[in-house]
């Protein structure tokens, strides 16, 4: 006997395309003007955060960072699409994420300074920043089993990188999800690149969301750099998730800076592969669109980046005022402060171990 | 009631399962088959499957899972079903279960208690009788647990499910149906971080935990010599007051430990008498340990785990010194 028993097939879905041009037949109904507009401030805020980000790293205000250039839409079309009470657990390139879930500026800032103080957010549900590509995955699955467990409706939406979908941790995280049907989203940031390893150098498949398909799930493929698009299908994914049926979403993009502050990206690609996908970026579609409505033009433009400047300054001036506590490391260890622990701490104090920064000058 | 361990441990969960809704315990096999040694029998004819999840094959998911639901406000139980197999998953406990606190400043603990099978003495395939404490009370955030009796290890399972950290909890295989003893009915707890003293003595002190008490107390009693026996029971963080107080007192000290003697827990125990109470001994540390290599295949076992004997010329070279 010869039969099939399995049978796929991947949806690439894109609304607005790279010349302005809506896909009236995907445009969701509650995609007004007015949104996209949004979608266009947000993603032009969060460019504008990470060239503020870049310069202050060169500066040595901050340390190491990842830049976002590039995949504005898929974080802010994401964003905009989640519903009050969603949980989100990102990877570390998700800023505009943060920005749009509401973290203020200059927590974000502190994180970026070096003080575990920006994460401490008190009921906060969304997890912060996890550097182990793909372990937080499982948590995310934890995450939903536990809002389905409360009978919530609420839904959890995890971030990864295309690098990540090789890592043990998201396969089974995939498997998981499928076996206890858990509300959950898992957005794949195709950007293309995992620091200087290609996208066909992680795998042979011929999407990333076909993995899907092996833990029983959903998967679909979006144009990255369509915010539009983007905010469709991550919503009717929030809407299938809420049932407890997971869909993992593959978002084709493309990082157009450094994987971070550290990385010299002219060692493993090509001008010419940035400047093709520099055509494609996420933020010309959307002004073309806008200008081509009316709704958008270079006075609107210059007054949004002076708006921007002022909030970024004014987080900056506070974050850069912030005083750590040295002593508080030993502070949120355990619940509890071990003997052992606290003679750790006290030994430090007396010795003003503080006080000697020479090392680090 | 007279229970052994696994008895004890079992009426643990159940009473916590009873107490809090929030209380879910997860693993492979701890449904419908108990748990390979039985430990959760009965809990998901009792508690439904929401609650007692057999989960696919996959540890590093089982623990990150746990965190997970950790923090969404649940109180995790998962089981690795032998200590050998949760280095798949040790990148969760080291990377996000002991950091969680510290990352987000006490604003995102993770409670949840680990619970595995370690240790050997029951001659089993390789990587089920590891006895890998070491590993993990080197890091800091994790709290490791080993319990040596039945009444501890009820009371210190209650007590870790009623903190607010991550919590691994060991259970020595060869202790769970070893011997019976009197088990309170009702919850209590035993606390986490102090250490007990399991008998009083003059002549030295024996600091240990897990499979080796019963094996230490019967070697003292048989040789009749006088000595303080420290069950450790929470190894880290380790109870240095009872260490040093001890130490102190006989002047004399013995580590006795079933894991790999280099690097081992015992060489933190000297390390802390060495610097505090150095002055106050009489003769240099020793310690009795298993061999500095792997955990040998069953046939080999007898040779390799510390033995009467081994522990007997111990103390008799101590209390000759
Ligand atoms: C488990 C693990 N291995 C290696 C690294 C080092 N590392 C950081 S980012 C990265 C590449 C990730 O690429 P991808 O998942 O595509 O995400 P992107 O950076 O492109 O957003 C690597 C190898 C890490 N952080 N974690
Ligand atoms: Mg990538």
């Amino acid at each position: 006997m010869l039969k099939k028993t399995f049978e796929g097939f991947v949806d690439y879905i894109q609304v607005l395309d790279e010349f302005g041009t809506v896909d009236k037949s995907l445009l969701p109904e509650d995609v007004t003007d007015s949104m996209i507009l949004e979608m266009y401030k947000s993603m032009s805020k969060a460019r504008a955060l990470d060239a503020k980000a870049l310069s202050l790293q060169r500066q040595g205000r901050i340390f190491t960072y990842p830049p976002l250039l590039g995949e504005e839409a898929s974080q802010v079309g994401s964003a905009m699409a989640f519903r009050r009470g969603d949980i989100i657990v990102p990877n570390y390139r998700q800023h505009a994420v943060f920005m749009l879930r509401g973290l203020p500026l200059d927590r974000w800032f502190v994180s970026l300074r070096g003080f575990e103080d920006g994460a401490a957010i008190n009921g906060a549900k969304d997890t912060p920043v996890s550097v182990p590509i793909g372990t937080h995955l499982p948590h995310a699955v934890g995450l939903a089993y536990a809002e389905k467990y409360k009978k919530s409706g609420n839904v959890v939406v995890s971030y990864i990188g295309d690098g990540g979908t090789s890592e043990g941790d998201f396969y089974e995280a995939l498997n998981f999800a499928g076996v206890f049907k858990v509300p959950l989203v898992i957005i794949i940031v195709n950007n293309q690149w995992a620091i200087s390893v290609p996208r066909r150098r992680q795998s042979a498949a011929q999407t990333l969301a076909q993995k899907a398909f092996a833990a029983g799930l959903k998967g679909v493929q979006v144009d990255g750099n369509d915010v539009v698009g983007m905010y469709k299908v991550v919503k009717d994914a929030l809407s299938a998730a809420a049932n407890n049926e997971p869909t993992v979403i593959e978002c084709i993009t493309y990082r157009l800076s450094m994987h971070t502050t550290a990385d010299d990206p002219t060692k493993y690609r090509t001008d010419g592969e940035v400047k093709e996908w520099e055509a494609k970026e996420p933020l010309i579609r959307v002004r073309r669109y806008l200008t081509s409505r009316n709704l958008w033009d270079d006075s609107k433009e210059k007054d949004m980046q002076e708006e921007f400047k002022k909030e970024i300054d004014e987080a900056l001036a506070k974050a850069e005022a912030f005083k750590p506590d040295p002593k508080s490391i030993f502070e949120h260890i355990y619940s509890f402060m071990p003997e052992v622990l606290k003679e750790e701490q006290d030994a430090a104090i007396a010795a003003g171990f503080w006080l000697d920064t020479s090392s680090h000058e | 009631m007279q229970m052994n361990m696994v008895a004890a441990i079992n009426n643990a969960l159940s009473q916590c399962m009873e107490e809090s809704d929030r209380v879910v315990l997860l693993g492979e096999d701890i449904g419908k088959d108990g748990g390979v040694f039985r430990v959760t029998d009965g809990l998901q004819a009792k508690f439904g499957e929401n609650r007692v999840i057999d989960t696919p094959l996959a540890e590093s998911s089982i623990l990150g899972m746990s965190i997970g639901m950790a923090l969404g406000g649940l109180r995790p139980v998962p089981e690795i079903q032998f200590a050998g197999f949760m280095f798949l998953g040790f990148s969760q406990l080291i990377n996000h279960a002991a950091r969680y606190r510290s990352r987000t400043r006490s604003t995102k603990p993770v409670p949840m208690v680990v619970r595995t099978p370690v240790s050997g003495g029951v001659r089993t395939l390789e990587h089920h009788s590891d006895s890998p404490e070491a590993y993990y009370s080197h890091i800091g955030g994790l709290v490791v647990v080993e319990p040596s009796n039945p009444y501890d290890a009820k009371g210190l399972l209650i007590k870790s499910l009623h903190m607010e950290d991550p919590i691994l909890f060991l259970e020595p295989t060869k202790i769970y149906r070893l011997f019976k003893q009197d088990v309170p009915d009702e919850m209590y707890e035993v606390p986490i971080g102090k250490a007990s003293k399991v008998s009083d003595g003059a002549q030295l002190s024996v600091i240990t935990y897990g499979t080796m008490v019963p094996l230490v107390k019967s070697v003292v009693q048989k040789k009749g010599v006088s000595a303080d026996i420290l069950d450790l029971r929470t190894i880290n963080p380790l109870d240095e007051s009872a260490i040093l107080e001890t130490a102190r007192k006989t002047g004399r000290v013995l580590i006795v430990h079933e894991a790999e003697l280099s690097f081992g827990v015992g060489a933190e125990v000297a390390a802390r008498i060495a610097e505090k109470a150095m002055y106050d001994l009489s003769a240099p540390i020793m310690r009795v340990a298993s061999p500095s290599l792997p955990y040998p295949f069953p046939g080999y076992e007898q040779y390799y785990v510390p033995n009467e004997l081994k522990i007997s010329q111990a103390i008799d070279k101590l209390l000759s010194a």
